[in-house]
């Protein structure tokens, strides 16, 4: 392909496919954050299990030839990662802030411990359909390869937002995140229900985890997460508990991560440390705009720990 | 009237009852911490490891002899000043995780200081370059409890993002501004002329930052356990409605708390240029922010207790070098030991005041 000289439009256009590429992670990431929170339980831990998603679902990969098998098996392992999350905090006294944090500890040292083998080998990518085959640029051709875990988390988003809403599923989870004196009173067990949106949660982070390993980057290396699972968090809070906010705000969050490669790409280099930082300090700067001091946010589930 | 004098056996019995419920707060940990090597030697064994050999090599590059104590030490000051950082906004009820970030940017400051102090008094330049470190990390964890307190902005993830801010500051301006040109594989601020280094004590073969972090632990305890303001924070910490009502000043006692607990951590990145590395450079982000967390809650945020589990975990991650020489394990070893027995510790947090051993009233029945 021959590149075709776009001068600046090259900005943009490079932090919209960059928004396509870095958000997918991001997406899932949430949607898994969103459902454990609207339980009524926040899983600070998904950054781990971002992370040993990646491992697992390039190992697996690798081994068997199919990056599919991969990413299942990186929701399995997420999966896993979520359950113990919950298990542990069904006990009574248990902080489920600090059990987050130690999980993301244990998950990033299980990731570490158990990758060493694979950080050479090159495993098969996920495939990508290109949505570009109307323009003859191949800068906008390239911008608009698209994942398919990209439009599985867009199908995603839509239908855990109709499953918050119109499903008895959606119901029981909303009823166990803002009350679990109401949930018991209709017999409803919080604690068995909030260990399956946990382990939901993580199998959905995992598959973030696999994309990052099986897609963009493309490889596993120890900093293939950059904190993505841990920005991801904050970007539930902004996008207040919905999961298509999620969605439009992972884009938001893409975008600005891919400020800094962009700019780098027309030739600007100078501090490209601060855009690398980008993403954190919109991150940051969000979660300031939009926290209130008196802590009732609107949205929020009545009985998570993170708002109370 | 004749009086009995009380029975050995009963005497036994009341000092036990009094003693135990005490002891419940050393004996959860401790046990949790048995638990935690246990299940981490079946984690060994499942992958084909002798938790023995392990366990061994652990004893012999931290503990067991002069050379492996320094070694330990070395770790040690930056232990203990990281985990003051997560110690203190935890009485009060915080729990703030980016420790990581206030030791990088105390570094920073303290290097950068380093180079403008060159030509005073050393003893002027070395205390210039200690507040400079303590004065940013100060700032940069006070802010996260400032805007905790003033917006209502989660402390645990706004200083974990602001972690990643930290270090992504440090190597901008390791590689950009205060780069040392002659600094070619690693970019590092300009080396510290000797007169500005930290050296060892005269009677223990560790750098000075031990004996700080020992008396920054004895300086938190007893600002928490007998003055007024730790009275106040205990307090707050406990019911943060009630302290408000009682007229305590909440605000201030946050944000001086992660403050001050900040410049804890800057200080660790002081030492860190000043006695190990000589200049700052990517070696600050080393990870001591986050064992610092592990350390804390063992110590149950405690700063007594901080030193030894800060002995304890500091002769392990000593020892990792030669466990990944020796066993072929890789260098995340130490991190896995370290998920799990922080997950097992926060499990055991179930348990108190559930074991009656532990009550008085157990003890008094007999």
């Amino acid at each position: 392909m021959e590149s075709v000289d776009i001068g600046l439009w090259g900005v943009p256009l490079a932090i919209l496919g960059g928004a396509i590429r870095v958000s997918t992670p991001f997406i899932f990431v949430s949607l898994g954050e969103c459902l454990t929170e609207r339980s009524g339980r926040i899983n600070l831990g998904l950054e781990g299990t971002l992370v040993f998603g990646a491992m697992s679902g390039y190992a697996i990969a690798y081994e068997t030839g199919n990056p599919f098998i991969g990413v299942l098996a990186a929701a399995l392992a997420g999966a896993c990662f979520g359950f113990l999350h919950g298990w542990i905090c069904k006990f009574k006294g248990v902080n489920d802030i600090a059990v987050g944090i130690a999980m993301m500890l244990f998950g990033m040292g299980l990731a570490f411990f158990f990758g060493k083998p694979y950080i050479q080998p090159q495993a098969p990518d996920l495939p990508a359909i290109g949505f570009g085959w109307w323009s003859s640029i191949p800068q906008v051709q390239a911008a608009l390869q698209v994942n398919v875990l990209f439009i599985a988390g867009a199908f995603l988003s839509v239908a855990m937002a109709w499953m918050f809403k119109s499903t008895r599923i959606g119901l029981i989870v909303r009823v166990v995140g803002d009350s679990t004196d109401a949930a018991r009173a209709i017999g409803l067990s919080p604690a068995w229900v909030r260990l399956l949106a946990t382990g939901a949660g993580g199998a959905l982070a995992g598959i973030g985890g696999a994309y990052l390993s099986l897609y963009y980057p493309g490889s596993w290396t120890e900093g293939v997460s950059s904190g993505q699972g841990l920005m991801a968090i904050a970007l539930v809070i902004f996008a207040r508990w919905n999961p298509i906010k999620c969605f439009w705000a992972a884009l938001l969050f893409g975008g600005a991560g891919a400020l800094g490669p962009a700019l780098q790409s027309v030739g600007v280099s100078e501090g490209y440390y601060l855009f690398f930082a980008a993403p954190y300090v919109l991150t940051l700067g969000l979660l300031i705009l939009t926290s209130s001091p008196d802590r009732a946010m609107q949205g929020a589930p009545l009985e998570l720990s993170l708002t109370k | 009237m004749e009086q009995t004098s009380p029975s050995p056996r009963s005497v036994a019995a009341q000092t036990i009852a009094v003693l135990m419920p005490r002891a419940e707060a050393v004996a959860i940990p401790l046990g949790a911490l048995c638990v935690g090597f246990v299940v981490f030697s079946l984690f060994l064994l499942l992958v084909g490891k002798s938790p023995v050999e392990f366990f061994a090599l652990v004893w012999k590059a931290g503990f067991s002899s002069a050379f492996s104590w320094q070694n330990t030490l070395s770790r040690v000051a930056p232990l203990i000043l990281a985990a003051l950082c997560v110690a203190l906004p935890a009485r009060l009820g915080l729990v703030v995780i980016g420790g990581e970030g206030a030791i990088v940017l105390g570094g920073l400051a303290a290097a950068v200081m380093g180079t403008a102090v060159v030509g005073m008094p050393s003893a002027l330049g070395m205390v210039l370059m200690m507040l400079a470190g303590m004065v940013l990390g100060g700032l940069w964890i006070g802010a996260i409890g400032a805007l905790r307190i003033k917006r209502g902005v989660n402390e645990t993830i706004s200083s974990l993002l602001m972690a990643y801010i930290a270090i992504a500051l440090l190597n901008h301006f390791v590689e950009g501004p205060f780069r040392d040109p002659a600094s070619l594989n690693k970019p590092s601020t300009t080396p510290l002329v000797e007169g500005l280094r930290v050296g060892d004590m005269s009677f223990v073969s560790a750098h000075w930052g031990v004996l700080v972090g020992v008396l920054a632990c004895i300086f938190c305890w007893i600002l928490i356990e007998r003055t007024t303001v730790g009275f106040a924070a205990r307090v707050a910490g406990d019911n943060v409605r009630a302290a408000q009502v009682q007229g305590l000043p909440v605000s201030r006692l946050v944000i001086g708390f992660t403050a001050l607990g900040g410049a804890f951590a800057g200080l660790a990145g002081y030492f860190e240029v000043a006695a190990v590395h000589g200049s700052a450079n990517a070696s600050l982000i080393a990870g001591y922010g986050y064992s610092g967390i592990l350390v804390a809650f063992l110590a149950r945020h405690n700063p007594l207790a901080i030193i030894p589990v800060a002995i304890l975990l500091g002769g392990f991650e000593a020892s990792s070098g030669l466990i990944q020489r020796r066993m072929d394990l890789p260098d995340a070893t130490i991190l896995v030991f370290e998920g799990l027995v922080f997950i097992i510790i926060l499990l055991s947090e179930a348990l108190y005041g559930r074991l009656r051993i532990f009550t008085a009233s157990f003890w008094e029945a007999r």
